[in-house]
């Protein structure tokens, strides 16, 4: 059982939640994740770890209300408990210094992406960050980036806020402005998002690593069934990723993957709604 | 006993193929004591009683038979369980064919004892009447960490309380049991009155479990021994999915058996949407493989609703490495066995959900190294058939994890870890048994091994400079 410290709404159906997990708070990576399991009719879900504090023996969730699992685990309050968190798992980012780095966030992919940065930044790299939502309630962690970050830029589709359009609209204008001076580019987001951004990078051939979500049901290699197209080969992303080379990855692959229980999962979040169950109590 | 009787097997009970092929409730129904005195009073009590040897742990099998005939199955039980601590378990899956009843010697008449079911209705009789726990073992001050909690760290856990180890067994899952929970069906052992019985008894004993925490990611095998574990043993597993590495496997609709039955079992995918991890429901379903996997997802695809099951294997009926009684239900229950096809490419729609798996046709060659004939394709041999759903069983690896994240461990070529006739692995103090040390195997294997590592780490903490050197 781990307690829920804190729970906060930070954009629309987008909560925060500090949980104690002491064990995974010790040990965690940038880049790695926990499989959570709300409560004992829920999916075993991936998320990624936000931020630690070993001393605290916590852990920060970033988690985007999608589904029934995830509409479960975020209607856990304060001083209730998530029944299991299990972690760190997958492979922690590969963090050395690499000069400029661009770190992209798309939607709630920034709650991947600022760890991630943050491991960047305390190895030494330039880093620069671009975050983008669908309009300005969207945008997240933008405090925190931006201490971190040399350079901010915030989009949002609809110019409320920041500026208008897409990550990889900025994104584009950095290459120009540096002549494609930069050394590496991180993107987590939507899949649209991420193979957009890998497209533009090819052709500058700019080094891009992605953070991809295929469905996981273990997280530690096996079942299979997270697995995903990357340079012709079947990798697991549980245990050989979650983190890519983005120009070897199959995206439309994963897109279809992600689709298949489309109409099994409305179903589960219906049944979600009626019964908004039973938690789990100290 | 007349003749006649003595060559006659006392049939198990079972429910009708029409309705149990829909439910998950187990098919076999147990023997009354009526057929378990009946059945145990064939029984020849040979005085060299070559069964005992043809049982990987060599339980005295016509000794606790006796006791049954006798009356008392309880007492049967507990001769049992001073070799084997899982006769519930054991009695259900072991391959008795191929290990205690194929060198009984009525198995030349046709009709061996049936052991497995006498060992199972011992055990059923026990937990009816309440299993005593034993007297607790005067603590002996040793910690020892077991990772892995199917029956080889089960029962290497249980070995070493008795002897008054402080025993704490890490877990990866939510619920303890290994295969017995996430992999072999409901329908075959029942989890909350075999499994879940058998880790409270193991709780009972003094074992701690620590669910949710994967060795090498949470917790390292080094650190163990830096919170003052003497030993380790690794009972990891061989839980990573083979396979087939030809076009369209990653259609949706594909899935491998691992993943396929740990959503069904332990995410309890049938009682879907009560329990919300979806699983695809196909109408037409292909499973790949001969082997226990390879049935019981095909049984499981007739309880989530196939119309059709189809177990495509590339070899021919005789070389099926499933138990016999498996491939028996599995055909009552309407499986159609398609024998000696190779699938070659999965065909998918513009959705990318599967519509088709193609074979290739095969026929038997010369003998390979394992003694079966060799597959060979015969060319220009194709046949398609239209599915909707595929189930991959074609055998898993070892979890390349614990030696991945343990420093100085001796793997093999095929992933799994090398240990000598004591279980040892190339690292002091860590012992290793079950399916990571042979590869897939069987339930009663990885128990042996599990109980004479338990053995080797006891002699290990009580002289460490003896036992390695
Ligand atoms: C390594 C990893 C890290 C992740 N980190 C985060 C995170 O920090 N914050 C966060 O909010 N989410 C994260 N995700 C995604 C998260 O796991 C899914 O949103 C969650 O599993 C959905 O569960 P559900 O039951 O609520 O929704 P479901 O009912 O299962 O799905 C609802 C909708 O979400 C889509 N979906 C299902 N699974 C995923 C998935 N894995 N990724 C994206 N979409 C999915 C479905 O196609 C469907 O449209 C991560 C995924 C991975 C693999
Ligand atoms: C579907 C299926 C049907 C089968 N049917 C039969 C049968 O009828 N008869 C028979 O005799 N055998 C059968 N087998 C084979 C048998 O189940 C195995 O040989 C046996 O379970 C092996 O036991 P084990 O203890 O070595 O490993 P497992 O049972 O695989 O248990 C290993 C455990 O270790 C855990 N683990 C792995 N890595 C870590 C880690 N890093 N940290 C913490 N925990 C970890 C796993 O989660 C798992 O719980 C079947 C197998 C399957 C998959
Ligand atoms: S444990 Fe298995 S092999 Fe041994 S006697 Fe029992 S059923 Fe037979
Ligand atoms: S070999 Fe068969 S008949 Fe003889 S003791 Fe064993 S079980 Fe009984
Ligand atoms: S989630 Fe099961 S192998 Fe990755």
């Amino acid at each position: 059982m781990h307690n829920v410290v804190s729970r906060d709404e930070i954009a629309p159906s987008v909560v925060r939640m500090v949980v104690e997990a002491p064990a995974v708070a010790s040990k965690r990576l940038p880049g790695q994740f926990v499989v959570v399991r709300p409560l004992e009719v829920s999916e075993r879900i991936p998320l990624t770890i936000v931020d630690s504090e070993p001393a605290s023996g916590t852990i920060t969730l970033i988690v985007q209300v999608v589904g029934a699992t995830t509409r479960e685990l975020t209607s856990i309050q304060p001083g209730e408990n998530i029944l299991d968190v299990v972690g760190p798992l997958g492979r922690p980012t590969h963090i050395e210094k690499f000069g400029r780095v661009v770190s992209i966030g798309g939607g709630v992919g920034t709650a991947v992406a600022f760890p991630i940065a943050k491991g960047m930044k305390e190895a030494g790299n330039e880093v620069w960050g671009v975050i983008g939502g669908r309009s300005r309630d969207f945008v997240i962690l933008e405090d925190e980036m931006r201490s971190l970050c040399d350079r901010l830029v915030v989009t949002t589709d609809d110019g409320s806020y920041g500026v208008k359009g897409f990550v990889t609209d900025a994104l584009r204008r950095l290459i120009e402005e540096t002549s494609g001076a930069i050394d590496l580019v991180l993107a987590v987001g939507p899949l649209p998002m991420m193979k957009a951004v890998s497209a533009l990078t090819r052709e500058h051939g700019i080094h891009t690593v992605v953070s991809l979500n295929p469905i996981m049901v273990d997280g530690t290699g096996m079942c299979g069934g997270c697995r995903v197209e990357v340079g012709g080969e079947i990798k697991f992303a549980c245990v050989d990723g979650p983190e890519f080379d983005a120009h070897l990855v199959d995206f439309d692959n994963l897109a279809k993957r992600l689709r298949a229980y489309h109409d099994m999962e409305q179903q589960a979040d219906h049944q979600c709604k009626i019964g908004l169950a039973t938690r789990n109590k100290q | 006993m007349a003749k006649q009787e003595r060559f006659k097997r006392t049939p198990m009970p079972e429910r009708a193929p029409e309705e149990r092929r829909n439910d998950f409730m187990e098919v076999p129904l147990g023997y009354s004591t009526e057929l378990a005195v009946a059945e145990a009073s064939r029984c020849l009590q040979c005085k060299n009683s070559p069964c005992v040897a043809g049982c990987p742990v060599e339980i005295d099998i016509p000794g606790f038979i006796k006791l049954i005939r006798d009356g008392d199955p309880v007492a049967a039980a507990r001769h049992i369980k001073l070799t084997n601590t899982l006769p519930a378990i054991c009695g259900r899956v072991c391959p008795q064919e191929t290990q205690c009843e194929a060198v009984c010697v009525l198995a030349k008449k046709g009709a061996p004892i049936a052991i497995g079911n006498l060992e199972r209705f011992a055990a059923s009789m026990e937990a009816a009447a309440g299993v005593e726990t034993p007297p607790a073992a005067e603590p002996n001050g040793h910690k020892v960490a077991v990772v892995g909690s199917g029956p080889a760290g089960l029962t290497c856990a249980g070995e070493l309380a008795r002897r008054g180890y402080d025993v704490t067994i890490y877990e990866a899952f939510h619920v303890p049991g290994g295969v017995l929970v996430y992999g072999i069906p409901e329908f075959r052992l029942p989890k909350d009155e075999v499994v879940a019985a058998e880790v409270d008894f193991l709780r009972k004993l003094g074992v701690r479990f620590v669910l949710n925490t994967v060795i090498g990611r949470t917790v390292t095998i080094d650190e163990l021994f830096d919170r003052g574990v003497e030993a380790v043993f690794v009972g990891s597993g061989a839980g990573a999915p083979m396979f087939l590495d030809i076009p369209g496997e990653n259609a949706i609709g594909v899935y491998s058996a691992n993943e396929y039955l740990t959503r069904t079992n332990l995410m309890k995918a049938y009682r879907f949407p009560k329990f919300r991890t979806p699983i695809a429901r196909g109408k037409r379903v292909a499973v790949i493989g001969g082997g226990n996997v390879a049935m019981d997802s095909a049984r499981t695809a007739l309880r989530l609703g196939a119309d059709t099951v189809l177990l495509l294997y590339r070899r021919s009926e005789k070389e099926l490495p499933a138990r016999l009684a498996e491939i028996h239900h599995a055909r009552e229950e309407g499986v159609e066995f398609h024998l000696l096809v190779s699938p070659t490419r999965i065909l998918e729609d513009a959705e990318g959900r599967v519509t088709a798996i193609e074979c290739q046709k095969m026929e038997l060659g010369e003998p390979d190294d394992s003694g079966r004939r060799r597959p060979v394709p015969i060319d220009g041999a194709f046949e398609t058939f239209d599915v909707d759903l595929i189930v991959v069983a074609i055998g898993n690896r070892p979890n390349p994890l614990i030696p991945q994240t343990t420093d100085g461990l001796k793997i093999s070529r095929w992933g799994t870890i090398e240990v000598d006739d004591k279980f040892r692995t190339s690292r002091q103090g860590i012992f290793a048994g079950g399916d990571i040390v042979t590869g897939a195997a069987t339930v009663i294997e990885a128990m042996g091994a599990g109980r004479t590592a338990a053995r080797s780490i006891d002699e290990y903490v009580n002289d460490p400079e003896h036992l390695w050197k």
